[in-house]
């Protein structure tokens, strides 16, 4: 089975993660149009490259972040969320 | 149909007429482009001639004739869907299939099975009991069937009450039918080109020229051509394809796996689908088991098979009929569903004037063929877009309007 490095637990097999979505940057909830919202939530890249994504560990539910290339589906690097959001992030914090 | 073939050996005529008449070079500029080979862009080929007079067309090919999802689905139609705008849409198709053999002068292997849409709880009950009523308000044939219906009619089927998912009843939609999916294709695409559409194989559109806001050219491994319309039908590659005109599309690539059984005696006479144990079988005249389930659980543009994906399925089609546990696999293979966020089309107008769009097929784009293709030819033709389609526009996104279609297949309900 296709293995996966969970930064918490180390390589499990890809069975045991969900994945969760692109990492995009979320529109301020009181400035946005109706255009920006609906293309936060609905539209999408949906690149054939390598695309910054969400993943969690789901045993432990641990979420964080992988590098994962779309066509050849090699996972490039998994990391921890605070490495793009900061140590102590909130829900609400843009990604760097 | 047997008529036509005893004529052709009395007259020692040839089929020739239906073979495809192939091109040489690009010429520089065509009226309308269509980009992609498969069942969708050679089906609006064939109407963009037929119906509309519109002869000036190329399609654009990056491999070969519906080598793509054309080649990849399970071959069933039906139009027991759940909203308005889906039921009659798929209708329509269902209507152009059941003459399409005829239309096409070529044996499709139209094969009306039924299909049964398996209820294993009381709230899946309601929900076919729900679409039973949709689809009757809206003249298709479904009915709800319970147990001992639903065992005499699928008398192999696994009715035990001691299982983990004992079934309850079935949406049983008699119009459901499996049909031979390349020939789907190539009827389309010989027929048009007989009419004098240009089908262009190996020819990769590499770009997208775009001046005020209107779609002027397409760059491709051969060449530039100017165009007056385009139309993309791409599925599985949609957003790529959309991105070189500048559009970002609601959609999500995800596999979607099929495999196919050795052949057995005929057993299986309707179309068998459980959403609750995520799988799908038909039976073909050949005697294999077409099987499916649910679409893979992360986004990927490949055509690879997993172990996990047989496993799964397997299991799950053994609980509905266990005497298939010695049944040998014969081949498996996978296509890229273009997923939407309410599981239906994309269709219509985009922010580009002249480019038009027929993507987001997911998991339900064979069965569209006809309808997709005739409506679309319509709306490149008029620059209308047709009442039928107007539901599935690109912009309903922006504007808060889905259409949640929950009677899609692959869709847990």
């Amino acid at each position: 089975m296709k293995m996966m490095t969970c930064p918490l637990n180390g390589p499990r097999n890809i069975s045991e993660f969900a994945y969760g979505g692109e990492v995009i940057p979320e529109p301020a909830s009181d400035t946005v149009d109706d255009a920006g919202w609906a293309s936060f939530v609905f539209l999408s890249d949906n690149s054939a490259g390598v695309v910054r994504e969400w993943w969690c560990h789901v045993p432990t539910s641990y979420w964080f972040i992988a590098e994962r290339h779309r066509r050849s589906n090699e996972i490039l690097r998994t990391y921890p969320a605070s490495e793009v959001f900061g140590a102590g992030a909130q829900a609400k914090d843009q990604p760097a | 149909m047997p008529l036509a073939l005893l004529k052709r050996a009395l007259l020692g005529s040839r089929v020739k007429d239906r073979q495809f008449i192939w091109p040489g070079d690009l010429k520089k500029s065509y009226d309308v482009v269509i980009i992609g080979g498969g069942g969708h862009g050679l089906a609006a080929a064939y109407y963009l001639a037929k119906n509309h007079g519109i002869t000036d067309v190329a399609v654009l090919e990056r491999g070969y004739v519906g080598g793509g999802n054309t080649a990849r689905n399970t071959a069933i139609i039906r139009s027991n869907y759940l909203t308005p705008e889906g039921v009659r849409f798929y209708d329509e198709s269902v209507r152009l299939f059941q003459d399409l053999s005829f239309e096409l002068d070529i044996n499709l292997m139209y094969s009306q099975r039924g299909h049964c849409t398996l209820a294993h709880t009381d709230a899946a009950i309601r929900t076919m009991r729900w679409r039973a009523e949709v689809n009757k308000h809206l003249g298709v044939n479904s009915e709800l069937v319970l147990r001992d219906d639903l065992a005499k009619q699928v008398p192999l089927l696994d009715m035990s009450e001691d299982v983990r998912l004992p079934i309850l009843g079935a949406l049983f939609h008699p119009p459901g039918s499996i049909a031979r999916h390349d020939a789907v294709a190539w009827g389309y695409g010989g027929l048009a080109s007989h009419r004098g559409v240009e089908i262009h194989q190996r020819t990769e559109v590499t770009g997208i020229e775009v001046e005020d806001g209107k779609v002027t050219a397409v760059q491709t491994n051969r060449g530039r051509v100017a165009c007056g319309r385009v139309l993309q039908a791409v599925a599985g590659n949609s957003s790529e394809v959309a991105r070189m005109a500048g559009i970002r599309l609601p959609i999500t690539s995800i596999p979607l796996q099929a495999c196919v059984s050795q052949p057995l005696k005929p057993f299986l006479d309707p179309i068998i689908v459980s959403g609750s144990l995520h799988v799908y079988v038909s039976q073909t005249p050949r005697g294999e088991l077409v099987m499916g389930g649910s679409t893979d659980p992360y986004p990927l543009y490949q055509t690879r098979s997993t172990l996990e994906f047989k496993e799964e399925l397997m299991m799950h089609l053994l609980e509905l009929f266990p005497f298939l546990s010695e049944v040998k696999l014969l081949r498996q293979w996978a296509g890229t569903a273009d997923m939407t966020p309410d599981f239906s089309p994309v269709m219509g107008e985009t922010p580009i004037r002249n480019y038009y769009i027929d993507a987001g097929w997911g998991t339900w784009g064979f069965k569209a063929t006809p309808v997709s293709g005739k409506r679309m030819a319509e709306t490149v033709a008029t620059g209308k877009v047709p009442d039928l389609i107007e539901g599935f526009r690109l912009s309903r996104f922006t504007e808060f309007d889905l259409v949640g279609e929950k009677g899609a297949a692959s869709v847990g309900h």
